[in-house]
């Protein structure tokens, strides 16, 4: 029975947020603000993941095969699609779902307990519109960014492991990734993270913005924020996976 | 002038505002006072349209606020200016900012001419080089003082303030006092003060209305409060040492 009532607040959140922005002007100045602080904040711990993601899974897929029925060459075609079709989008979103889903479960909490969205909503302000809206589109505009900045940086990645750990030579990594490529692998991905980023950012906001009390219920809309998204990427992805790639 | 006319409010079946009618003037401050718990910010709450009342009706002027659609009320809304207990400032915003946000939002006024109407609320409410400073680095009578400014901002008609002495040292309650009152004789408008302090109800209240759980206890003008012969009243001023 919760989960229906969150899912009819949670329905009539989203509805009650996509009007129109009050001054077009400070909306899109609201949104670049948001994309800065979603994208240029994020940057260093995705760099991070993706880099070891892609070291990481040269090795395990390296260690696997040893057959010798497979080419080395695969090797790089193996790491390549393993990270975009999977790791890259949903270990970054996941990743997000931490930083970025806490971060604005915690402002709006705060801004909740602290009356400023009351004081938005005398001003005769769609607090919601006002403050979701564009964190929301800031989401879905640099999310699926980082998405391909983490793929790339994850393929690299895995070059440097395989040379490092003398199990590729980068010459049939490069032979690997350039064989049977599947461009709608990439467009896989950025559906992925689009939905996954608006997942995040909607569910993060819907918690934060049901805040009521002090200190303590922020820290809980955000932990509740964080568990939520990380739940709604998972089951998406399963669902994405099934839709687009299943027979 | 607001009306408020037989609202009733109840959260989970407990009766919080039982049958209050009331009316607040224009140009005067109208003083609600009442023990913690008795429904006064409640009350105010649903003045301003924060919560929905479950029956009766608030008229400012001639609009009944409560049967307007949200689009309508956002009107009315415009018109009003509101101190918060805790101020509620936009933190991630300047001073200058926070009191420009309405200007910014709902006028078409210049860079320039937003910035003179800023600097003119802030010398209104006594404050000067605070510019640039965010509420985080504020005292707690600037912060109220930048809240009256930002309430002032856009010329209201009606004036609410929710404890607007909370917390302050008692001359700085007494500055921000004077303030209100200054601004709603100078401004003509509707004031309307929650507190639980005596004294600022003596020195600028005009009209008092007095709530017990949830009811109206009396309703009358400052002078007459003495002899208003009702027992929780006189007992309330007691107890505050008046």
């Amino acid at each position: 029975m919760k989960f229906f009532e969150h899912f009819g607040n949670y329905t009539m959140f989203l509805l009650g947020l996509f009007k129109r922005p009050e001054r077009f002007k400070v909306f899109s100045k609201q949104t670049l603000h948001e994309m800065s602080s979603i994208g240029v904040g994020s940057f260093g711990i995705v760099s991070l993941i993706s880099v070891f993601t892609g070291a990481v899974s040269t090795i395990q897929i390296g260690v696997q095969l040893v057959s010798g029925l497979v080419p080395d060459y695969m090797l790089g075609t193996f790491v390549r699609d393993s990270n975009i079709y999977e790791f890259s989008p949903t270990i970054t979103c996941l990743v997000l779902a931490g930083k970025v889903g806490s971060s604005i479960a915690s402002e709006m909490g705060t801004m909740k307990v602290t009356e400023q969205i009351d004081a938005l909503e005398i001003m005769g302000i769609n607090s919601a519109n006002y403050l979701v809206l564009p964190k929301i589109l800031a989401g879905v505009l640099t999310i699926p960014l980082l998405v391909v900045y983490a793929m790339v940086l994850s393929i690299i990645g895995g070059a440097i492991s395989g040379v490092m750990g003398d199990i590729i030579s980068v010459d049939e990594y490069v032979r690997g990734l350039r064989t049977d490529f599947v461009p709608f692998s990439v467009w896989f991905a950025l559906i992925k993270a689009t939905t996954f980023a608006f997942l995040i950012t909607s569910i993060s906001a819907y918690h934060g913005y049901r805040t009521e009390g002090g200190a303590l219920e922020v820290g809980r809309s955000s932990t509740m924020a964080v568990v939520y998204s990380a739940v709604a990427v998972i089951i998406f992805d399963y669902i994405l996976s099934d839709i687009l790639l299943g027979a | 002038m607001i009306q408020l006319k037989n609202i009733k409010k109840s959260f989970n079946g407990k009766v919080v505002l039982d049958d209050i009618s009331a009316s607040f003037y224009k140009g005067k401050a109208n003083f609600v006072i009442g023990a913690s718990g008795s429904g006064k910010s409640v009350m105010m709450k649903c003045m301003v349209g924060l919560i929905d009342v479950d029956q009766g009706e608030i008229f400012y002027g001639q609009d009944d606020f409560v049967n307007k659609s949200y689009e309508e009320r956002k009107l009315i809304r415009k018109e009003i200016g509101m101190l918060f207990q805790g101020t509620a400032l936009f933190d991630s915003l300047s001073v200058e900012d926070n009191i420009a946000f309405p200007l910014r939002m709902f006028t078409k006024m210049t860079p320039e001419e937003v910035l003179d109407r800023v600097n003119f609320c802030l010398q209104r409410v006594n404050l000067s080089n605070v510019n640039k400073l965010y509420p985080s680095n504020l005292s707690g009578g600037m912060k109220k003082r930048v809240g009256i400014a930002r309430a002032i901002a856009l010329n209201p008609k009606y004036l609410f303030c929710d404890e607007p002495n909370s917390g302050l040292d008692p001359l700085t309650s007494r500055l921000i006092d004077e303030l209100i009152k200054e601004i709603t004789i100078e401004y003509n408008i509707t004031t309307v003060i929650n507190t639980h302090d005596m004294k600022s109800l003596f020195e600028m209240g005009d009209n008092i209305i007095y709530i017990y759980q949830g009811k109206k206890e009396w309703e009358g003008e400052k002078s007459l409060i003495r002899s208003s012969g009702n027992s929780r009243l006189l007992e309330f001023m007691k107890a505050s040492e008046f």
